[in-house]
């Protein structure tokens, strides 16, 4: 144990070098940290997939409708319990950078396949039962300050024309994972308007979401759907939730290698501070090392003695960088507009990431150190000078 | 007196290793710098060359781009009635209905990676409004027939997009006739074909997206906004330069990247100067003896100052035109993502301005000197005497 009280008393040589060591991998575990929850950002939509939901859509590309017909055709499916439909709305609330996702779906069935939003059962009914009303995220009500009754006005670029829903429900996202800046109102108030100014886009659905029995089915029912329209003026592709999530995500795979790329330059941003640092010390112990080994002291006692320090420095530079995150995380959903990343928390594999990548550095910074004070012989070592 | 920047240039040589790693440490923040700048650098330039100024677009005032925009047919006959619209030579106006569309495609190499490509529906003066598409393989696509051509990057990147081959969309196989090219922009990325064609395929008669046409005279976008803003006809449309309306679907991946980028490098940076800061101090712990010996000379404190200012500014430019040089080979790479102002791919490459070089060259020095100063300050502050005592 003595050995350990003399790391200690090694890192408290130099202060203010162990402090800003000690910081700057605090700084970069944290920017590590920040990284990966971007990345876990992106991918919230997939994580958040139901493996028991799957999305048909029209094969072209999701921007081309598909009949309404085909509900009922897709419901007699066996393994289907609910088919439910949607139509992306886009639109514009204020101006164009206030963005949050507008859906038009089937009020019936919207909830019974996606469970995931909570809703009190009399508001649930207070918007089944009129027309124009719709249904909001509790994040959207706060960051707008919605309440129950207000009138949200929305002018319409795929849907052209002024729109007004009255907001008659607020649903709680089950747990963090789940998007609460969503906005939903009556399909059928969209389809009568389309069927009065464009009748030829009357009838019109954006994708069907599929609730089967068993989620082992999905592959067999997915073909089942699609062999059902095949050769149809509108064919279908169906995939499991996830698999549709994972299509958005992919166009934007660039951004993606970006960060990572990031996240591996922090990592060796961090071991060249650390490295900087030990090679430093070791270097201006040199004599010292070489009087350690003249009294008796072996190699493996330097190593561990030169390991042990540049390990207490990366674990508590990467504990600093961990309990930074936080609130750096929180800082920026707080600049950020909650909608553009509606689910952005910090992962615990992240923080399993960043400990472990600390830890790796501290090993790997103190490699050469070792290397370097266990081939300088004794007579160099002690007529050496810095 | 000021101290010879050779004695600085000499410290280097005597602590290799850790000069070095030092300028390696801001090499590394200035490369993710530059590179972040130049990738958004890449998608405005690329967009920003696909519109010309001399060409006025049409859209939704709501649309965020062009595929969420609808123009029926009797508002296209209100625009071509204002007389700013450029007439061709047979007095018919320059101008063209697009519709545009997003398909999905195969990208070759991933096994069965698809991604969204534009398809855009034209009619005849599309060729003469934008003169910088030219179809360099095959041949132009027959109008009234069941034919496109391809843009290069597109041709390059996804299955059955080559000449002569079908793709297949909106119940129809629509054979590859030729490929073009528009000189890097973002027609680029896309497939083009006859408009009347794509209409009656989508099931979208008399209905374009956008509306392009030629200015009769430049400068008159102006006297175009008042003919918008008079015609109760128009209030729901929107007329923009054509460079400034691709311009601007440009601006949120470009903002997005670099917004995290400079947030992200900020975060780098801090690490660069406290490893800069480590090094400097060293240098100065080292040299007690040399600077008291300095000072004991005649050299003021301000030179001393001076010339550790100096050592660590040299260090971060090092690291500067290090991480500039690894950087600028990034040009000869082409990537694609998918952008949100269209939905769909973009390819463009990565862009080296002078704009980028120079804040990168800034953002270097500006790391050397908060990381040398606090020792440059230590260094010129140490008592003569005490120091040449020191060792």
């Amino acid at each position: 144990m003595r050995i350990l009280k003399l790391m200690f008393k090694n890192t408290l040589r130099h202060k203010l070098r162990t402090f800003l060591t000690i910081f700057g991998i605090g700084v970069a575990v944290m920017a590590f940290g920040f990284l990966r929850t971007v990345v876990t950002a992106w991918y919230s939509g997939v994580e958040a997939s139901a493996a028991n939901r799957l999305i048909t859509r029209n094969s072209v590309s999701f921007i081309f409708p598909l009949p309404l017909a085909y509900k009922d055709k897709i419901a007699k499916l066996p393994g289907v319990e609910t088919v439910s439909y949607m139509n992306w709305f886009g639109g514009v609330y204020i101006d164009k950078s206030q963005f949050f996702a507008r859906m038009a779906v089937d009020p019936e069935t919207a909830l019974e396949v996606y469970p995931e939003f909570i809703v009190a059962p009399d508001q649930l009914a207070a918007f089944k039962n009129e027309r124009n009303s719709c249904i909001i995220g509790a994040d959207l009500a706060k960051q707008y300050n919605f309440k129950l009754g207000d009138v949200i006005p929305i002018e319409g670029d795929i849907y052209p024309g002024k729109w007004e829903f009255v907001v008659r429900a607020i649903y709680q996202p089950r747990d963090k994972m789940v998007d609460g800046t969503q906005m939903w109102f009556h399909w059928a108030y969209l389809d009568e308007r389309m069927r009065q100014e464009m009748p030829g886009r009357a009838g019109n659905v954006g994708w069907y979401i599929i609730r089967i029995k068993d989620p082992k089915d999905a592959a067999q029912i997915s073909e089942e759907v699609d062999k059902l329209f095949q050769n149809s003026r509108a064919e279908t592709k169906t995939e499991t939730e996830a698999a549709f999530q994972q299509g958005f995500v992919a166009g934007t795979g660039l951004i993606i290698s970006l960060l990572n790329f990031m996240a591996f330059v922090i990592i060796g941003i961090i071991m060249l501070i650390l490295g900087n640092t030990m090679i430093m010390s070791a270097r201006e112990r040199t004599k010292e090392y070489a009087v350690l080994k003249t009294i008796g002291f072996s190699g493996s006692h330097l190593t561990k003695l030169i390991a042990g320090e540049s390990i207490i420095i990366s674990l508590l530079g990467g504990g600093l960088g961990i309990a930074l995150t936080y609130p750096i995380v929180g800082l920026f959903s707080l600049v950020v507009p909650k909608s553009w990343f509606p689910i952005f928390y910090v992962e615990p594999m992240t923080l399993i990431l960043a400990g472990s990548s600390a830890l790796l550095v501290g090993i790997v910074a103190s490699l050469f150190p070792i290397q370097r004070s266990l081939r300088t012989s004794i007579v160099d070592g002690l007529r050496f000078v810095g | 007196m000021k101290i010879p920047l050779k004695y600085t240039l000499r410290n280097f040589q005597s602590r290799r290793l850790t000069t070095g790693i030092t300028v390696i440490g801001i090499a590394m923040v200035v490369f993710v710098f530059t590179a972040v700048l130049m990738l958004a650098a890449g998608i405005r330039k690329t967009l920003v060359a696909t519109g010309s100024t001399e060409n006025v677009i049409v859209a939704r005032k709501a649309a965020n781009g062009e595929i969420s925009s609808i123009i029926m047919n009797d508002t296209y006959n209100i625009i071509m009635s204002i007389p700013q619209v450029a007439k061709t030579a047979d007095n018919r106006p320059m101008a063209t209905g697009d519709v545009v569309v997003i398909i999905n495609l195969t990208k070759i190499g991933t096994s069965g990676g698809i991604s969204n490509v534009t398809v855009r529906g034209v009619s005849q003066p599309a060729f003469q409004l934008r003169p910088h598409v030219k179809v360099v393989e095959g041949r132009m696509f027959t109008w009234g027939a069941r034919e496109v051509i391809v843009g290069s990057s597109i041709f390059r990147r996804f299955e059955g997009a080559q000449v002569g081959s079908t793709i297949k969309f909106a119940g129809d196989a629509w054979t590859v006739v030729g490929k073009y090219e528009a000189g890097g922009t973002g027609f680029d990325s896309e497939i083009w074909g006859d408009v009347t064609q794509l209409q009656d395929a989508f099931n979208r008669p008399g209905s374009f997206s956008t509306v392009t046409f030629r200015m009769a005279s430049s400068d008159q976008l102006d006297a175009i906004n008042k003919s918008f803003a008079g015609d109760n006809r128009l209030q729901q449309f929107e007329a923009k330069t054509e460079r400034r309306f691709f311009e601007e679907q440009s601006e949120f991946m470009s903002i997005f990247i670099s917004a995290l980028g400079i947030f992200i490098t900020v975060f780098f940076s801090v690490g660069a100067v406290i490893g800069a800061m480590i090094t400097m101090y060293a240098a100065v712990a080292n040299r007690t003896v040399e600077i008291g010996t300095l000072r004991a000379l005649g050299f003021r404190r301000r030179s001393v100052l001076a010339a550790f200012m100096t050592e660590s500014i040299i260090i971060s430019l090092v690291g500067a035109a290090v991480g500039l040089f690894l950087a600028s080979f990034l040009q000869f790479l082409k990537v694609s993502t998918l952008n949100f102002g269209s939905f769909s791919e973009l390819e463009f490459s990565f862009t080296l301005t002078p704009e980028t070089i120079t804040s990168a060259l800034i953002f270097a020095v500006l790391m050397g000197l908060v990381g040398g100063f606090l020792p440059a300050v230590r260094a010129a502050r140490l008592n003569i005497v005490n120091a040449l005592r020191s060792a």
